[in-house]
């Protein structure tokens, strides 16, 4: 017992694990202490005073910080400390630009909910209020420094956890901003448009830049035929837009939904991996062979990708030419479809709904445009869909299931599994052996590389073949793995990188859940979960048993790695500094 | 080399503006034009306190203490003093008929209530010759403490004498210590914390450039104590004379053994580097202080842990201030008894107070603790210019508060203060008068903290801000009565919630003048009239009808041609093109223009 401390809260005594802090003790009393800028992991500064609890200091205390100890008294809960944070929170909101009826957080905004929560019944305090311009520049992230509380948390996702620092608090006192640094747009930074700092941020002050009027004017014009594609991860948190649990996979709601909003076709993005999955497994093959260049490192991330061009060129070569699975599944769509269907691909307007931000800076970067037209038109992200459904007036949770569209609706559950850290590399796992030997392996599973841990390494035997791969999630983790690969400190044959902690389902383009319920839920694991379910009841789970792909290879491609296959599916990459030499201050 | 005369010349930074370096120039160039450069020696030292009063010049054997010397000056004091040996009176600082010059200060309450502990080397030795240092008992602490005492020892000797920390709050050196030294760590860090920040505080600035030896050999003995090996100076870029002079200094220790590997042949090594802050206030907190050496924004961190488990770059870490650190080689060379015996009950020894604002004797001085107030601001300071009345006095910077004038014969001391609703600090002293508006000062230092605070908790960051927001309302004659409230109780909260000890501070000034100068406030907020003339909304620049001549000068004088009238009759003032600037008040030959 002696790794655990005995402490009074409020009169109740608790038994907390000694190195706990008072929140943490005060939840396992079941007491609630209201926070702001606290969260889990990422956040831990004791920065905005709301969670001040008095253990009998001569000030109050941050419960999100103090740490417990034998016999300590702590109160929560009386009438100066109720004031002490509604105080706070009320010289927050004087300061906090009140636009909540047209803020795309109207509804879920931590600091709408804390000021319910702490009884704000009226606004003391007046004052010089911000007038910051907005940064909108950027394809992907739109900052509004007007309703920033400066909680921090998006400073401390993008420099601890991504490890890019984009962003940084920047002046002092009430001019304190977060900002670029010399107040440059986020779009001329090295920002790689993960959208981490906007699933971080409890306010509105970041959020991705919307597409939605521009899909809806898609959808009503007569003359453009607009296709839908969706990628694995959106159905596993779609669900949470209208109530559901965490981790309730969507995908027959979501497809009806689709079609409700009129799209003229809805497939799916996992057809689009199962194809990546063809042209990686067989360029890995091919570079192992060949002595190419290694490892391989997958290139479906394009927050990966950019954070690549930024901060390791020197390895770009490692990159798998591949395109991401939006991207090639664009490409077929105006090449292949176009011509099967008979439509000129001038008017098909691709629309891909992803749960990530980074995409949206993918489908314009000007290699994207295989055909002579965007790969892709436009990305929204699962929070923008959810949008369309309600504004639609669509009743969501009441929807019959449908399927994806004929005739490339089919997609395998290892083009499902993407939406998972790991899950490229176990996709590509599966087939390697097919591709090599023309079986296909035992076991399905790769459990060797599923999991949490930020940086998964594993041996595996594929055909005969040793393979050494790393898994790396997280843009400090890849970081982390890279520097070791760099420096020779360890060889591997594949690696897969994602930008986002959790991969795609994690993406920052998913539903914001509030601080208060990712302190508490695995929020990135459940999501996981409802991935591999989905995989696990499919009937065709190997990339290469795609009755779509196996169609599309016959009738169009030719094989993996094809002349034609690398004009549609391939791509190359661009060195980028990070900071201009000159760049005006 | 043995010289018959030395000229001490003040090269503090009060001095070095007044062209102290010229005077020591021409100095120089006279001796060589005479030929006596190898006769007279020029000693550039530090401060000597008075800084109202230079450059000062002390001129040995005969203790001669000039003050306000010119570069014009120079051939005359060489000529009188150095060649004929006349003193040249004129000059002279104390009395300029003394018989022996060398008492000459004695009766100048400036220097005989003082008691120059820290300060002791500040004008007397040249701050850049550690050999000076060495002459005046320099770093033979240190050598006592490597080889004579366990770093225990060192420890008591410490929490006896009742040392506490100079910087602020004044917490037991000897027991931060102890917690340093007790805490587990194969790494630990001793700091100095020079980034003296207050508004008009110079006190550690003038140790630094005086004597900067005094705070390398205690933080060698600190670091011998705790068991550190590294220590760092976290000194202000805005301070280059001391930065230039703590450079060379530890250049000195380190070429004479007394920094770096086995200091006095013992197997104890310990070395120090200097950080540089950007001035930022905030980086005078002990946890901002260290996140900047760090290489992070200076910003506040928050406590439990505390620097002496987790301090700098998460080990455990003593942290003092620069006049806490100038006491320490004293105390190990003379005793803690000796230096316990200084002072009140509980505040031991002496501190050194920057003496400013309406204040005859502006400058430096270091008194014993329980010194009062009065004697303080009329026997040192000299009392008030052009015998005004004395109204208040701040102390604690921004994060202090005013003391009234009833409260004058109140023995300076930790508990004292802080019962008065201010507090030691630093050891800034403002002094103010009858003309001072306390609305006006409680604003001037809420705008120093509003400008200062770090941004990152919202009550200091915003809280501060509205706090200023309604005193700039009360100023400008738009308060209401429930501003007063609003702004107390505002305060209160601030100092209950702000993440640091400046935040929780910063509503002091407001507070202290609230709760003694009440009426003040009520008059700008009831009456719309600011009682000392000084909030600019509410005042009326009128002409005295019976007193104008009609001359015409104030409306020639007007910049914003406010003032009309024929000439030889009455004149009036138009109060909305009035830009109060005083102009007309100043011009005036008649008294004829005063304020309502």
């Amino acid at each position: 017992m002696s790794d655990f401390v005995t402490l009074t809260i409020d009169g109740i005594e608790v038994k907390a694990p000694a190195g706990s802090t008072v929140l943490e003790a005060a939840k396992l009393a079941g007491i609630h202490i209201p926070t702001l800028c606290y969260l889990k992991g990422i956040n831990e500064i004791g920065a905005c005073r709301i969670c001040v609890v008095d253990v009998g200091a001569r000030s109050y205390q941050a419960a999100c910080m103090y740490p417990v100890s034998e016999g300590l008294k702590v109160v929560t809960n009386s009438p100066e400390l109720r004031e002490a944070r509604r105080v706070t929170l009320e010289l927050i909101l004087s300061s906090h630009a009140k636009k909540c009826l047209t803020c795309v957080r109207n509804g879920n905004c931590e600091l709408q909910t804390l000021a319910r929560d702490l009884n704000v019944k009226d606004l003391p305090f007046e004052g010089q209020e911000p007038n910051y311009p907005i940064d909108d520049q950027s394809p992907s992230i739109v900052r509004d420094p007007n309703k920033c509380v400066l909680c921090r948390r998006c400073v401390s996702v993008c420099k601890n956890v991504q490890t890019v620092a984009a962003i940084e608090t920047m002046e002092r006192g009430y001019r304190t901003i977060i900002g670029s640094p010399f107040n440059m747009a986020l779009k001329d930074t090295p920002c790689v448009n993960c959208g981490q700092c906007i699933t971080a941020c409890p306010t509105g002050a970041l959020h991705e830049k919307s597409s939605t009027r521009k899909v809806w004017d898609a959808l009503v014009n007569k003359d453009l035929y607009v296709i839908a594609q969706t990628a694995p991860a959106v159905r596993a948190a779609l669900g949470e837009e209208f109530g559901l649990p965490i981790g309730t996979p969507v995908t027959g709601k979501m497809v009806s939904a689709l079609k409700k909003l009129g799209f003229d076709k809805v497939f799916d993005t996992d057809t689009g991996a199962d194809l990546t999955i063809m042209e990686e497994a067989t360029e890995l093959v091919n570079r192992i062979k060949n002595n190419g260049k290694l490892p391989l490192i997958t290139s479906c991330s394009p927050g990966w990708i950019k954070f690549c061009e930024h901060f390791y060129p020197d390895m770009l070569d490692n990159l798998s030419t591949c395109k991401s699975p939006q991207s090639m599944f664009g490409a077929m769509l105006k090449s292949y479809f176009a011509e099967k269907m008979g439509i000129d691909p001038a008017r098909i307007f691709v629309v891909s709904v992803m749960p990530c931000t980074a995409k949206k800076f993918e489908i314009r970067r000007p290699e994207m445009a295989a055909t002579g037209y965007p790969d892709v038109d436009e990305v929204i992200t699962t929070r923008e869909l959810a949008e369309m459904i309600r504004e639609a007036g669509i009743d969501f949770l009441n929807l019959e299931d449908e399927k994806f569209d004929d005739p490339m609706g089919e997609a395998s559950g290892a083009g499902v599994i993407f939406g998972a850290t790991g899950g490229v590399m176990e996709a590509a796992l599966r087939s390697v052996p097919y591709l090599m030997t023309g079986k296909d392996p035992d076991t399905v599973e790769v459990n060797a590389v599923r999991g949490e841990d930020g940086i998964r390494t594993a041996e595996l035997e594929v055909a005969g073949m040793k393979i050494k791969a790393a898994v790396a999630h997280g843009l400090g983790n890849a970081r982390k793995l890279l520097d070791k690969i760099r420096s020779g400190e360890e060889t591997y044959h594949f690696v897969e990188i994602m930008a986002c902690p959790g991969g795609c389902v994690a993406g920052g383009g998913q539903p914001i859940q509030p601080a208060s319920v990712r302190n508490e839920i695995d929020i990135r694991a459940e999501r996981a979960k409802a991935l591999y379910s989905e995989d696990v009841s499919s009937t065709i789970r190997f990339s290469h048993r795609n009755p779509v792909v196996q169609t599309l290879y016959k009738e169009y491609l030719g094989e993996p790695g094809s002349h034609r296959a690398h004009e549609l599916l391939h791509t190359h990459y661009t060195a980028r500094e990070n900071y201009p030499e000159n760049c005006e201050a | 080399m043995i010289y018959r005369s030395h000229v001490l010349i003040c090269h503090g930074t009060g001095c070095t503006s007044s062209k102290s370096e010229q005077v020591a120039e021409a100095m120089q160039r006279e001796l060589v034009e005479r030929g006596l450069d190898s006769e007279v020696k020029i000693v550039k030292t530090g401060c000597f306190g008075l800084c109202e009063r230079g450059p000062i010049m002390v001129i040995y054997p005969e203790g001669a203490t000039y003050c306000m010397v010119t570069v014009e000056d120079v051939p005359e004091i060489v000529e009188e003093h150095l060649v004929k040996g006349r003193i040249v009176k004129r000059l002279l600082l104390g009395d300029k008929e003394a018989k022996d010059v060398a008492k000459s200060l004695e009766n100048v309450g400036f220097f005989n209530k003082q008691m120059r502990i820290a300060l002791r080397n500040c004008g007397v030795i040249n701050p850049e010759n550690i050999e000076e240092y060495i002459a005046r008992d320099g770093y033979s602490a240190l050598a006592k403490v490597l080889t004579e005492m366990t770093p225990q020892e060192v420890i008591d000797v410490i929490k006896k004498s009742g040392l506490r920390g100079r910087g602020g709050a004044g917490f037991p050196t000897g027991v931060k210590w102890q917690f340093a030294h007790d805490a587990q760590g194969d790494e630990k860090y001793v700091c100095c914390n020079a980034d003296e920040g207050d508004p008009g505080a110079f006190m550690d600035r003038s140790v630094l450039e005086g004597d900067p030896h005094s705070v390398l050999e205690a933080m060698t003995i600190a670091g011998y104590a705790i068991g550190a090996k590294q220590g760092y100076i976290y000194v202000r870029a805005e301070y280059p004379i001391a930065v230039q002079r703590l450079r060379i200094a530890i250049d000195q220790a380190r070429e004479y053994g007394l920094l770096g590997n086995n200091i006095f042949g013992t197997d104890f090594s310990f070395d120090i580097d200097l950080r540089l802050g950007a001035g930022a206030f905030v980086c005078g907190e002990e946890t901002a202080l260290m996140t900047s050496i760090e290489g992070h924004r200076g910003e506040p961190r928050t406590r439990p842990p505390f620097p002496a488990v987790k301090g700098l770059f998460g080990k455990p870490t003593l942290l003092n201030n620069v006049e806490t650190y100038a006491n320490i080689p004293v105390i190990i060379n003379k005793g803690p008894e000796w230096f316990a015996s200084i002072g009140t009950e509980k505040s031991k020894g002496t501190k050194v107070f920057a003496i400013g604002g309406k204040i005859n004797n502006t400058g430096l001085v270091e008194i014993p603790m329980g010194t009062t107030l009065r004697e303080v601001i009329y026997d040192i300071g000299g009392g008030i210019p052009n015998g005004k009345k004395f109204k208040a006095a701040q102390t604690g910077g921004p994060s202090g508060g005013c003391i009234p004038a009833s409260h004058i014969d109140t023995p300076i001391d930790y508990e004292s203060l802080i019962s008065l609703g201010s507090m030691m600090g630093s050891g800034g002293l403002i002094v103010m008068d009858e003309d001072t508006c306390m609305v006006d000062i409680a604003k001037f230092f809420l705008e120093f903290t509003v400008d200062e605070s770090c941004g990152k908790c919202p009550p200091c960051r915003i809280g501060t801000k509205r706090m200023l927001e309604i005193l700039e309302k009360i100023t400008s004659g738009k308060g209401e009565e429930s501003d007063i409230e609003k702004l107390e109780s505002l305060a209160n909260s601030i100092k209950k919630s702000a993440l640091c000890g400046l935040g929780q501070t910063a509503p002091n000034p407001v507070l202290s003048t609230l709760r003694y100068f009440r009426d003040e406030y009520l008059a700008h907020v009831r009456e719309k009239r600011c009682p000392a003339g000084i909030c600019k909304a509410l005042i009326r620049y009128v002409i005295l009808e019976d007193k104008c001549k009609g001359c015409g000068l104030c409306a020639r004088k007007c910049p914003a041609g406010a003032i009309s009238g024929e000439i030889r009759k009455p004149h009036t003032i138009d109060a909305n093109k009035c830009l109060k600037c005083g102009v007309c008040m100043e011009s005036c030959k008649f008294n004829a223009i005063i304020t309502q």
